[in-house]
């Protein structure tokens, strides 16, 4: 797709074995993050959306089982061991997740859990970090940075906290931000402040950023391009104003219909998805979404359909050729 | 309590018993909620909900939306008496629900029911559908035969969209949108009169949610339930309701019907919310980009003084930090703040 490309992965397959038979939390995926660029993955839980993101930084759990390339540059990461994945996160690649509580260390200040950062990539003086530090915590708001260096993770609010851990994943400058869903469990007023952040981030360190998220109106507000995970595979994939003016594929146009909005009249009902997301461990023959679609076909219950590129960047894996449209919500 | 004792119709003799001047389901006045805290080793007084009024009328769903802080779990959890008021008054039916207590409060809890946020975690695990569903029957309803409740909890179960063949399964064999199915089951199957749902749609995924809501809107209708919906998802309750209550540090910001506040509010609070709240349109997410607002709630330990949302508020004038701004009629809406009339649409 992309010659620039700073992440490229190839037919990914991440398999757990469990005691109901084998898990395919993601199944043989190929994406691109292109340099600078912002890329949003949506899906529902158990789509894979976050197991894909993990495997990125080799945080899969030890026990899964994991096939296909995953190229940041020339360097290839899937089996790359502790050491040399060490040289890459919170380097070249870091990631911000969804929980900050959980992801910093209660037990360690701020300042010190920033400053590790380039005390263990860059040959930096304790005090070159520290002064660092300072200056990526104003670059994300936090007002009275030098004093909130000395605080402890449980001084913070959750958006002042997520702040601390969006300026420990830039602090080195990475060229690939990963983002678990970053704003989900913050107030929207929050969230806003936190999506605009990433803009004005990456508007002026040039870092790309890709976003995990169930909620398509973050995706809307932030992403260049989209990424529609169902059961483990990229359902269809395109810019953002292509993706939301024109869906390819019925699970698109399903989450798109079945959000209620505050800009568009009050339908009397939401157009919905009847059933529910299928088990990773008893996925159907053929297309994983079929059993919910409206657009369903015979072949759809034998075979996978394959993701192809249908315009422009536009792909899909979706054997409907025709228009869709069928899912409305109901009028008020 | 004496009057809706008969209960094998509650709505039919607790519905005439409202004094006739009073068109609400629920009237609430000055109804503040003080916790007990800790803070650096003192003790302190935190005003999670200080001097909130509101009316619930019959047949209405009511949001109740701000920001985490801003009071609206407290609300509903002092209306079912989950937490001590502090002082304030809830009418419903003629009767003040805080000034209740004993066997008159645990009649009265038949009419008042609570949908939770998980609904997972709100059933119990070792007991099987059926039990759970037949369980407030037996309590409120203990008159009823054995066939009889078998056939309301089988009714219940169809009107929420799951058949007998659930009726033997537990908690953990259901998905979070059918335990929430049960959830919203097991509050309806006794008739209530008032339903408090607690960010109902909040654990659920996006395909479930529409589900849900389509569920509860439809229950709403048929069977003429009054709601409090408590969310912090602007668009899910501008779909579920008719009215929005706004809160912030436990105040009353603006109460307006549901199209008069999202076509026009009148508190800049209510402004930022709806500018915040995330629209699935790239063109018209990105069209309306305006900076978000600054800031965080701040703790309710130190609220400032005068209106609570100075600080935040990009209108904010040496008046608002003097004068607590009273709750007044501006256009469609009754809104707490001195410039109302320069917030227009």
């Amino acid at each position: 797709m992309n010659a620039a490309a700073a992440l490229r992965i190839r037919g990914l397959s991440i398999c757990y074995p469990s005691e109901h038979g084998r898990i395919e939390a993601v199944r043989d995926i190929d994406l691109e993050v292109a340099a600078g660029e912002f890329l949003g993955i949506v899906g529902e839980s158990g789509s894979g959306k976050t197991q894909l993101l993990l495997s990125v930084l080799g945080l899969s759990a030890p026990r899964a089982e994991l096939t296909g390339s995953i190229r940041y540059r020339e360097q290839e990461l899937l089996g790359l061991g502790g050491a040399a994945l060490n040289q890459i996160r919170g380097n070249r690649i870091s990631m911000v997740f969804q929980d900050p509580m959980t992801a910093l260390n209660p037990y360690l200040r701020v300042g010190r859990q920033i400053t590790e950062v380039l005390r263990v990539h860059r040959q930096v003086s304790a005090r070159d970090a520290e002064r660092r530090a300072i200056e990526m915590l104003e670059s994300v708001h936090i007002p009275d940075a030098a004093r909130r260096m000395r605080q402890y993770p449980h001084e913070l609010s959750g958006g002042m906290r997520q702040r601390v851990m969006i300026a420990m994943a830039l602090i080195a400058e990475p060229e690939i931000l990963l983002a678990d869903e970053p704003s989900t469990a913050l107030d929207v007023t929050v969230q806003a402040q936190i999506l605009t952040l990433f803009q004005e981030l990456r508007a002026r360190t040039g870092t790309a950023i890709v976003l995990v998220t169930h909620d398509l109106g973050v995706i809307a507000e932030a992403a260049d391009r989209v990424a529609v995970m169902y059961a483990g595979r990229i359902m269809e994939q395109a810019p953002v104003h292509e993706l939301f003016a024109h869906p390819h594929h019925p699970y698109t146009e399903a989450l798109q219909q079945s959000i209620p909005r505050i800009d568009a009249p009050r339908p009397l009902h939401l157009a919905s998805i009847g059933g529910v997301p299928p088990n990773p461990a008893a996925l159907p023959a053929g297309c994983a979404f079929a059993p919910r679609c409206i657009y369903r076909l015979p072949i759809c219950d034998v075979l996978t359909p394959p993701l192809i590129e249908t315009g422009p960047g536009h792909w899909k894996a979706c054997h409907h050729d025709g228009p869709l449209g069928k899912l409305r919500g109901e009028a008020a | 309590m004496n009057r809706a004792a008969p209960a094998a119709d509650p709505a039919g003799t607790a519905s005439q018993s409202v004094p006739p001047q009073s068109a609400a389901l629920l009237a609430v006045s000055e109804l503040s909620v003080t916790y007990r805290v800790t803070h650096r080793g003192a003790h302190a007084l935190l005003r999670a909900v200080n001097g909130v009024s509101f009316e619930l009328a019959r047949g209405e769903t009511l949001g109740l939306v701000g920001e985490s802080g801003s009071g609206k779990s407290t609300i509903a959890r002092a209306l079912l008496r989950l937490v001590p008021a502090e002082s304030g008054v809830a009418m419903f039916q003629g009767i003040d629900l805080l000034g209740l207590a004993g066997g008159r409060l645990q009649a009265m809890r038949r009419h008042l029911q609570l949908i939770f946020q998980d609904p997972v975690a709100s059933l119990d695990p070792r007991m099987n559908v059926g039990d759970i569903l037949g369980e407030p029957l037996r309590v409120f309803e203990p008159q009823l035969s054995g066939e009889e409740r078998r056939q309301r909890v089988l009714a219940m179960t169809q009107a929420v969209g799951l058949g007998a063949e659930h009726l033997h399964r537990f908690a953990h064999e259901f998905s979070g949108g059918q335990a929430q199915r049960i959830g919203i089951a097991r509050a309806l199957i006794i008739k209530p009169e008032l339903i408090v749902c607690d960010e109902p749609l909040s654990a659920l995924d996006v395909s479930i949610k529409s589900q849900i809501s389509n569920l509860l809107k439809d229950l709403q209708r048929q069977l003429h339930l009054s709601l409090l919906f408590i969310s912090h998802d602007l668009a899910a309750v501008r779909f579920s309701c008719d009215r929005v209550l706004v809160l912030y540090l436990g105040r009353v910001m603006e109460i307006a019907g549901c199209d008069a506040l999202f076509s026009a509010c009148r508190h800049p609070y209510t402004r930022a919310l709806i500018r915040a709240a995330p629209i699935p349109d790239p063109v018209a997410a990105r069209a309306r980009r305006s900076a978000p607002l600054e800031g965080e709630i701040p703790s309710p330990l130190f609220a400032p003084s005068g209106c609570v949302f100075r600080t935040r508020c990009p209108m904010a004038i040496d008046r608002c930090a003097r004068e607590v701004p009273m709750l007044r009629s501006v256009g469609d809406s009754q809104v707490a703040c001195h410039r109302a009339e320069e917030v227009g649409a």
